[in-house]
């Protein structure tokens, strides 16, 4: 079975309005079918990483948004589910997010161990 | 010797960005080359096909419907399909179906058919190559 | 050796994440790969030999081989005398070809 890593790199696209990240909820179907995926985090999705978000209260006109999404969530689960879940720590330098404020669990990579990373995948879908 | 296919992966609805016509400039000349192609539509890229898209007059430049030759993502995509015909190849092309459902885009020309990430993996596997095009 | 076929559809001064895939194309090359780098749409304005900072420099080093989609060239009106001479013209055609020469090859768009 071919290997996946999936390459995330914007965040909050329609999130509200999908109450999912639309490339995270797609990697983990494709999961969930029996794929073999993984996820890197890179450019703002490193924000993903961020264990304290709370996207919920939106109310347009008369709409309450119930189940925002929470891609850090959303990304434990997948962990869980066995999925490998990588960030890029230089992006997160850049943005200046303290390392103490990532979820433990995702693995952070230097920009520079990325070939080497790619290399572990017979795909690279860079969304 | 047996087609090679190609799977591609759009995200892109119509008329906002370039990346929907190299998509199909892609499509095309992977067509024309006799690929298979597989065109997974995710996203606001469901909207590519819908039958209800209208060619308009343009009152900027004075032309009527007829002169501006406006062309439709829809017309384009029937194109493609009668491309594939033509050369004896396959284009099997897959809306996905929750996409379609949040935005109304289910009434689509001849040729597309609902599907769900599942098809798209199964594609990926059995695929000579795979492209995903992404939106921003 | 893996094969990577990479797309970049940005234009470096628009968008300052463009470096990153030009690094990433190049270390993937010092890595071993081979990798193949096609610019479409705004990406190819990077293709003028003449733009500020010379942004395809350290890619052009890298072996890597650099084609920009005629198509594009010509709809921002790049004339062949314009181009980097190091960025080769190439038909859509082509990057058809180079995605589907062998199986196995890694395609990425930016």
């Amino acid at each position: 079975m071919k290997r996946i890593l999936c390459v995330v790199e914007t965040a909050y696209r329609g999130t509200q309005e999908e109450q999912d990240d639309a490339v995270l909820w797609f990697s983990h179907a494709l999961k969930n079918g029996g794929g073999d995926v993984g996820i890197l985090l890179r450019g703002n999705a490193v924000n993903y990483a961020v264990s304290t978000q709370d996207p919920a209260g939106l109310v347009i006109g008369k709409f309450s948004i119930e189940h925002p999404a929470n891609p850090n969530k959303d990304l434990l689960k997948m962990k869980q589910a066995g999925m490998p879940i990588h960030v890029v720590r230089e992006d997160t330098e850049e943005r200046g997010i303290a390392p103490d404020s990532l979820t433990q669990e995702f693995e952070l990579i230097s920009r520079r161990a990325l070939p080497g990373l790619f290399a572990q995948y017979d795909q690279v879908w860079h969304w | 010797m047996m087609a090679k296919t190609l799977t591609v992966c759009i995200m892109e609805p119509p008329y906002e960005s370039a990346n929907s016509t190299t998509s199909m400039r892609i499509i095309d000349a992977a067509l024309q080359k006799g690929i298979n192609v597989n065109v997974f539509a995710y996203e606001g890229a469901v909207s590519l096909t819908v039958k209800d898209q209208k060619p308009h007059p343009n009152p900027v430049h004075g032309t009527s419907v007829e002169e501006e030759k406006h062309p439709t993502t829809r017309q384009l995509v029937a194109g493609l399909f009668e491309l594939a015909k033509e050369k004896g190849v396959k284009l099997d092309w897959i809306n996905c179906g929750l996409c379609v459902d949040e935005r109304g885009a289910g009434n689509w020309i001849e040729g597309p058919r609902r599907g769900g990430p599942g098809d798209f993996h199964k594609w990926v596997q059995e695929s000579n190559a795979t492209l995903v095009i992404p939106t921003k | 050796m893996g094969r990577y076929v990479m797309i970049e559809s940005r234009d470096p001064y628009e968008s300052g994440d463009v470096s990153y895939f030009y690094n990433l194309a190049a270390d993937l090359a010092a890595a071993g790969e081979q990798v193949t780098l096609f610019l479409v749409q705004n990406g190819a304005l990077a293709a003028r030999k003449d733009a500020k900072g010379d942004p395809l420099g350290g890619v052009l080093k890298s072996r890597i081989e650099v084609l920009a989609d005629s198509f594009a060239l010509r709809e921002r009106g790049i004339q062949d005398s314009e181009r980097h001479p190091s960025v080769k013209s190439a038909e859509i055609g082509d990057l058809v070809d180079h995605i589907m020469a062998e199986d196995g090859a890694k395609v990425l768009w930016h």
